[in-house]
Order: C-alpha cells, then sequence, then structure tokens
C-alpha cells in the first residue's frame, strides 16, 4: 500500500504532495495501448502535471490530455483555487500536456502563460485563437513566485523544437517534461514504489529520444550541474530515488558507441546491397573494391538478407556515409530495402553521405526512389545514382569502382573544386 | 538573363545559376549538407551560413526574420529555402 491516497473519502481525485510545496495533479491513462501511433504500452501511461506553491504565487507546470481534464482538474482543486493561479508553463506543447489549457486559462485568467522561444509560432496552430497573451523564455529566464521561483532551461528537439525543462532551486527539482519519462502508468507513482519500469524508460528513449541524441548532449550540459532531489518527468513514475541514475543513463544512451574505436580522422561507409541474380551483388563488390583503394575510409558491405534491420540501424547512426544498392522489381526497390528505410526515423542522419546504386532490366525505377528518400532522410546525395542494365559489363565493373572510389573521396572531402552549370544538373 | 554563381563550401562545388534561384533547389541536386525539411520556411532545418555575398541573395521576409530569431540563428544565416540568388558571387555552408 501506497503511504498517499489518490482519492479523498469521497472518492474524487486529489493531489499528492511531492514536498510541503509541490503536488502531482496528473491523471492516470491505464487503457492506453498505442501512443503517438509509433509506441507501444502494455498497462497505459500517466499525464503527469504539477503545482508549485511559493508565496506569492502558484504556478501550474503542464497539464494533461484532453479527455482527462476532469481528474486533473479535481486533483487541482484540492490544493489551489483558480484564483491564487499566478504561472502556467508549458514545457512543450504537445497535446498530451496542452489538452487541458484552454479549460484552464478560462479558469485562472489572470495566470501568465510562459513557454519556450519557439513555442510561439505552435502556440497559435494549437488553441486556433488570436491574441493569446504569453511569454517566452529562453536558458536563464526566471519567474519568482516569492520564497519559490522557476528557473528555465531551452533543450530543443526533446522531443519537439519548442521543449523546454523548468528547474525550481529551492526544491531541487527538475520538470522535464517528456525527457525521462516512459509510457507505463503505476499508481504507486515514485520509482521507488512502482513496478519495475526501466524496460519502459529504454523503449520511450530508443523511440521517442534517439533521433535527437545531439540535442539530449546539449541538454544534460545544462541539467547535469544541477543539484537533483527529484525529477518530476510529464510521463510515468516520478524519479525521486537516485535521480541522477536516470541522467546517467541519456548520456550514455546518448554517447556514440563506434567512434571511440576509430582514430580522429578516420569515417565510415556502409554498403548494403539485396540482388535476386547477384547483379546488382557484383555491382556491390565493385563499389567496395573502389571505396577500399581511399586510405582512412572503414568500408563494410553487407547483403541485407543476411540480417536484421535494427542492428543495421545501429550501424548506420554511427556511419558516416551509406551506399544502397537495389535491383528494380515491379517497378519499385524492393521491401527489405524499404523496411530498412523506414526504420531509419529513429536516428539522424542529416548531412550523412548516401548513394544508390542498381541493377534493373527494363525501367530501373527503384534507383531514383531511393534516392529520393535518402535526401527525404536529409543525406546528401552528391553523385547521382548508378544503374547497370541486367548484367554488369566488365566496363560497368570498372565504373562501379569509380563510383565506389567517387564516393569514398567525397566522404574525405578530397573532391576538387567543381564548377557546374545549373542546368546540366539532374 | 542575369547570372549568379553559389559555391558549397562544405563539398566544394560551385554553381552557376539563373537570378531568382533558391538556394535550396541547387543545394539539394549537388548534395550539399544544407538539406531541407519543410521548404516553406517555417521549420529552419535549411539553416545556411552566408560565408561571402550576402547582398547577392534577397533580403529576408518577414517571416523568415522570425524564424531565424526563433531558432537563434547567428549573423550571416539565411534559410536555404528562402534565400533567392540576385546575381554575383555568393559562397555558402551548412550553418
Ligand atoms: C519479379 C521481377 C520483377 C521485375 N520488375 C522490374 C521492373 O519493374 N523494372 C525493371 O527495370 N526491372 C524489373 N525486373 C528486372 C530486374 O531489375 C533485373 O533482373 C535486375 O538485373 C536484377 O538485379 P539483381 O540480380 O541484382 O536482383 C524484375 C525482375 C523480377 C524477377
Ligand atoms: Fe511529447
Ligand atoms: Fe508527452
Amino acid at each position: 500500500m501506497s503511504a498517499f491516497a489518490l482519492e479523498n473519502t469521497e472518492g474524487k481525485p486529489v493531489a499528492v504532495a511531492l514536498s510541503e510545496r509541490v503536488h502531482w495533479v496528473g491523471a492516470f491513462d491505464p487503457d492506453l495501448r498505442t501512443f503517438d501511433i509509433i509506441l507501444k504500452t502494455a498497462n497505459g501511461t500517466s499525464y503527469n502535471a504539477y503545482v508549485v506553491r511559493g508565496n506569492a504565487g502558484v504556478a501550474i507546470i503542464d497539464t494533461v490530455k484532453e479527455e482527462f481534464a476532469d481528474e486533473f482538474f479535481a486533483r487541482l482543486e484540492s490544493i489551489a483555487d483558480y484564483s491564487e493561479i499566478t504561472v502556467i508553463v508549458l514545457n512543450h506543447l504537445e497535446p498530451d500536456h496542452t489538452g487541458a489549457l484552454p479549460e484552464l486559462m478560462k479558469r485562472a485568467p489572470q495566470a501568465q502563460l510562459y513557454i519556450s522561444q519557439k513555442a510561439q509560432s505552435m502556440l497559435k496552430g494549437l488553441l486556433k485563437q488570436d491574441e493569446i497573451s504569453f511569454i517566452p523564455v529562453l536558458t536563464g529566464d526566471t519567474v519568482s513566485l516569492g520564497d519559490r521561483s522557476l528557473y528555465f532551461l531551452h533543450t530543443p528537439y526533446l522531443h519537439w523544437p519548442d521543449t523546454q525543462c523548468t528547474y525550481v532551486p529551492e526544491e531541487k527539482t527538475l520538470f522535464s517534461g517528456d525527457v525521462f519519462g516512459c509510457h507505463f502508468c503505476d499508481k504507486r507513482l515514485f520509482n521507488n514504489e512502482t513496478g519495475d519500469f526501466r524496460f519502459s524508460f529504454e523503449y520511450y528513449y530508443a523511440h521517442i529520444m534517439r533521433p535527437f541524441k545531439e540535442y539530449v548532449l546539449r541538454a544534460l550540459e545544462l541539467i547535469e550541474p544541477l543539484p537533483l532531489k527529484l525529477i518530476a518527468p510529464t510521463h510515468g513514475p516520478i524519479l525521486r530515488d537516485r535521480p541522477e541514475r536516470y541522467i546517467q543513463r541519456y548520456r550514455q544512451l546518448s554517447s556514440p558507441g563506434l567512434h571511440s574505436e576509430l582514430s580522429p580522422n578516420q569515417k565510415t561507409l556502409l554498403i548494403f546491397y539485396i540482388s535476386s541474380y547477384g547483379n546488382t551483388r557484383r555491382m556491390a563488390e565493385a563499389i567496395y573494391k573502389g571505396a577500399m583503394q581511399v586510405q582512412d575510409v572503414r568500408v563494410s558491405l553487407y547483403d541485407l538478407e543476411g540480417g536484421e534491420v535494427s542492428p543495421f540501424v545501429d550501424l548506420i547512426e554511427d556511419a558516416d556515409g551509406l551506399i544502397l544498392g537495389t535491383p528494380t522489381i515491379n517497378g519499385d526497390a524492393p521491401k527489405p530495402i524499404w523496411d530498412l528505410l523506414s526504420s531509419l526515423t529513429v536516428v539522424n542522419l542529416k548531412s550523412k553521405l548516401g548513394g544508390v546504386f542498381g541493377s534493373y532490366g527494363w525501367t530501373g525505377e527503384g534507383v531514383r526512389l531511393v534516392e529520393d528518400r535518402l535526401r527525404g532522410l536529409k543525406l546528401r546525395v552528391p553523385i547521382p545514382g548508378l544503374r547497370v542494365k541486367l548484367i554488369p559489363t566488365v566496363d560497368e565493373i570498372m565504373e562501379c569502382e569509380a563510383f565506389g572510389l567517387e564516393l569514398a573521396q567525397e566522404l574525405m572531402g578530397l573532391r576538387e573544386n567543381k564548377i557546374i552549370n545549373f542546368a546540366d544538373l539532374a | 538573363m542575369a547570372k549568379a554563381t553559389i559555391t558549397f563550401e562544405d563539398i566544394n562545388v560551385t554553381v552557376t545559376v539563373p537570378a531568382g534561384t533558391r538556394v535550396i533547389e541547387v543545394s539539394e541536386k549537388v548534395g550539399s549538407a544544407i538539406t531541407y525539411g519543410c521548404r516553406e520556411g517555417d521549420c529552419g532545418t535549411c539553416l545556411m551560413k552566408v560565408t561571402d555575398g550576402w547582398n547577392n541573395l534577397t533580403e529576408p521576409s518577414v517571416l523568415e526574420d522570425k524564424v531565424l530569431r526563433d531558432n537563434m540563428a547567428g549573423k550571416h544565416n539565411r534559410l536555404a529555402c528562402q534565400a533567392q540568388a540576385l546575381g554575383g558571387k555568393i559562397c555558402v555552408k551548412p550553418a
């Protein structure tokens, strides 16, 4: 049994104290199984919202999903009067935490809304009203509640562009938004009382934060120096037992692995192919050979049919360049290629080098389609895709070697200055 | 027609373009690391640094200025999907 009550004697939801001045006023959603389309949860989730009370003001930090507004308002009413609320903070604008905002603004019209600098243009799109008054804040901005204060940390892209965290120094408490959260519904609420949620924590990171590792590392620079007693995220357990462990875990998960084994001047280039009659494979081997001629490029060649997608995604995340070989089958690249490509949204590919090649019979669309997809994934694709009709000739094999060589040189920044006319670009 | 040259410093490629060409159109084709997201000047993905020829680009619109500010862009930064070449020499690289 927990040491706190979630309801009063009449069965009405009430707030839960994290300290004398900080209360949880969130809601439980035990029936949820799929979140944001991309996440599964086996026991639902919680939408955590909080109240911070100072002797000169009361702040609400985040709200809940719209359907759960009643539960949120009931808990809030058990601890504060609407007229006392001076501040509303939104750590990001996603509807699972802003759903009750319009109603809250009606009930506490005097409260001042604080959002991150980057949230300004999104607020309009979300509330569909003009003339919303708000104060945009950045790292270092503070708001006083008298003997308690809010200190903002600008932590963009974790996982929305407008994400921020809010720190209350007098409580040594970080309101981290979705950062350090997970979809796990457990009414015991605190990490030293709930069931084992580590798998949810890891899973949430892998699907929500992983694409933004670079930004996680930047945010950790701001978070790590803070004296911390408690982390209060917007989903899942409240981290009051050794919160620093979760920060350390985020650092581990966000730090590159393989790079530590490469010398600083080396770069990695991965070649993946799939092939029904061996034609694309012959091309792949020649491209591999060509790329191997360039010093300091660590090239690897893999047949997509020989592995699972997920370890390949890990490899690609840490690589500097990615070359894909695909035949054209029924007017398209075959499904294993698209399976790999559709799994890459969990990693950041921006500015990696990309290249595509493949054998075809009569139409050969596969290569172009994959090139477009790589560009869509924000890779740079400087050298047009290489296509060979059916079985590569000796000359075509040499072209493949040159293609590999050129891509490897491009990767190492060894290509000479080129002057091109726009009209000649494909 | 008036011409401009845009040099992508990250890949060492210079392209001669007709005046009015948006930087992103060229960047995408030559494979510079200036990559795009929304293409409408909203998301800030295509942020680039203009190292030479700032005045050879169209001026930022009110919208672009706002997005640049929201993204805390530094001096000499522009959005590649908004900036159009006017003429002369322009040098850019990813921000
Ligand atoms: C079931 C099937 C469908 C195909 N559809 C196309 C197609 O739509 N367009 C095309 O250019 N080639 C098509 N091809 C031809 C292959 O692209 C060609 O045989 C190529 O050389 C195969 O390369 P691989 O040996 O690396 O798999 C098709 C081949 C098969 C077996
Ligand atoms: Fe979110
Ligand atoms: Fe969330």
